[in-house]
């Protein structure tokens, strides 16, 4: 039977892997979460922000507060994973990061040997007036390509504020995404989405988000970049409303085909309901650009090294 | 070093590339001067393997048939090319960029930066992106050939689109890649870049029409080619 000391120390050491900070979750200074199936294996508190968390039958709920003014010095550390081969993950994520707050939290959600796993995230997230709040999460899903992955989340951007999303899965499988996001944005607010996937062999992956610009000079970003070999299929919807005075969003989806059977679809709506608001947006579907790969070839790349290169650059 | 011999090509039933040979020795500068959709671009496309196969004629590099040769084959071989209008990448760094083709050490990757009036400091980390201005993705193309230190250059059209002020650093870049033993073929319609050729070679209609030193075929271009009102019509 693996003890809890043996199970963090694996769980860890699969976060390293997948590109996670060991260190930073032996500080004494960084907010840390540790979560494998439905157990917190370890967790630490910051000065200027509180982490609750309680174990569920299937999962976890965590509440995460940034207190008002605060500025976190350190990115909050979260980990969450699934080590054996099959498995049921779903958390639930309460953030609130009051006025004029600032933090940043870095994200790894590990399944290296994922052949029969369901990883759910369900999360409200409300950052108040003149804060700052910045998501990153990384997504390591294995070989196998036995995950289904459910990211959703429900954010509430207040005045003045900045937000600012990417998630990425580009190493490994990705398996089967969905994910789903839905932003409001305030007066003055910032915002931005990013989402970076990889996609191969049978990988199936839906990404759908929503911005609604809802106050006075809101301003807002969906950027997405997909890769998609051998037989992977995507979907991505970016969305956009326009719905009061100089608000503006841009959505810019970029998919790269490199397959015979791969399958893209970019479905950017965008929609304004104020005459002095302004979205756009861009989409870009694709083989590999052909002056990109004569470019690098004619350096001395031959026509593998140079769709490496061109991947790599548009996942960075 | 290149040798090119009778080169054909056809596009939609146009003889785009009319019958052209050109030679370019060891070690030169040689320019191909001509007005706008005379085929400069194209000829570099041949020579280069992009795009285009000839319909007839030969491609001579370094005693070797590369005729049918892909570009890859020719680019290790030692042949490049610096794009008229260079592709973006996102996500590729310029210090990345100019590292692709050798294992070059920071400080040799600086020196190429500098030679084309690029402070290091200010552009090495940034993208290959639309967030270069069209001059500094011209500037960052040129580094990136001297980077390769290759055999043969094919710089086309890499002073348009230039402002005064940066068109030195351009010419200056060329200059370093002879003396760094690259022969140059210099494509352009601008007299003042043809000044620093060893020969200049006059094109038209798809063939070469005279070749001789720049002065004189800077002289002979403005009397006959500006004025000139059939353009891309052979003979």
């Amino acid at each position: 039977m693996v003890t809890t000391k043996e199970e963090y120390a694996e769980i860890v050491d699969a976060y390293g892997k997948a590109g996670g900070d060991k260190e930073a979750l032996k500080s004494r200074e960084v907010a840390t979460l540790v979560v494998h199936e439905n157990r917190v294996l370890s967790s630490n508190q910051a000065e200027g922000i509180r982490i609750k968390w309680e174990q569920k039958e299937k999962g976890v709920r965590a509440e995460l507060t940034v207190e008002a003014g605060k500025k976190i010095k350190h990115p909050v550390h979260l980990c969450f994973g699934i080590l054996p081969k099959e498995g049921l993950q779903e958390i639930v994520l309460k953030v609130n990061v009051q006025d004029g707050a600032e933090v940043g939290i870095i994200a790894h959600c590990i399944f290296p040997s994922a052949v029969n796993i369901i990883h759910k995230m369900d999360a409200d997230i409300k950052i108040g007036e003149s804060a700052k709040f910045y998501y990153h999460e990384t997504h390591y899903h294995g070989d196998f390509g036995g995950i289904r992955v459910v990211p959703k989340a429900r954010i509430e951007v207040g005045k003045k504020s900045v937000y600012q999303n990417t998630f990425s899965l580009i190493e490994g499988r990705v398996g089967r995404l969905d994910f789903n996001y839905e932003v409001s944005c305030g007066e003055k607010s910032i915002t931005e989405l990013v989402a970076k996937v990889y996609g191969k062999k049978e990988d199936d992956i839906k990404i759908l988000e929503k911005v609604n610009l809802n106050g006075r000079e809101a301003r807002s970003l969906i950027k997405s970049r997909l890769v998609l070999r051998d037989k992977a299929r995507a979907e991505v919807i970016g969305e956009t409303h326009g719905n009061a005075p100089l608000a503006r969003g841009h959505v810019d989806c970029t998919e790269i085909v490199d397959g015979e059977e791969a399958i893209a679809k970019a479905i950017p709506i965008v929609s304004v309901n104020n005459r002095e608001a302004k979205v756009t947006h861009e989409a870009a579907i694709g083989s590999i650009d052909k002056k990109q790969m004569q470019t690098l070839m004619a350096r001395g790349l031959d026509e593998e090294e140079a769709v490496k290169v061109i991947v790599k650059g548009v996942l960075k | 070093m290149l040798q090119i011999e009778n080169l054909k090509l056809i596009v939609d039933g146009n003889p785009v590339i009319n019958d052209l040979s050109l030679n370019v020795d060891q070690g030169e500068i040689h320019a191909v001067l001509g007005v706008n959709g005379t085929g400069k671009t194209t000829l570099a496309y041949l020579i280069m393997g992009v795009n285009y196969l000839p319909d007839g004629g030969k491609i001579i590099f370094d005693g070797e048939d590369i005729t049918r040769y892909p570009i890859s084959q020719r680019a290790k071989m030692g042949i490049t090319l610096a794009w008229q209008e260079p592709a973006r990448f996102e996500g590729l760094s310029i210090r990345d960029y100019l590292g692709l083709s050798n294992d070059l050490e920071i400080g040799e990757i600086e020196d190429y930066l500098w030679a084309v009036g690029l402070p290091p400091f200010q552009f090495l980390d940034r993208a290959v992106d639309t967030s270069l201005s069209g001059g500094e993705r011209k500037r960052v193309e040129l580094a990136s050939v001297l980077a390769m230190r290759p055999k043969f250059a094919i710089l086309d059209e890499v002073d348009s689109g230039i402002d005064v002020v940066s068109l030195p650093h351009i010419v200056n870049g060329i200059v370093k890649m002879k003396s760094l033993g690259s022969s140059v073929l210099l494509i352009t319609h601008n007299e003042d870049t043809v000044a620093i050729a060893d020969k200049v070679s006059v094109m038209c209609a798809g063939k070469i029409f005279k070749m001789g030193p720049p002065r004189e075929m800077c002289q002979w271009f403005r009397e006959n080619c500006q004025i000139c009102g059939h353009i891309n019509l052979p003979g």
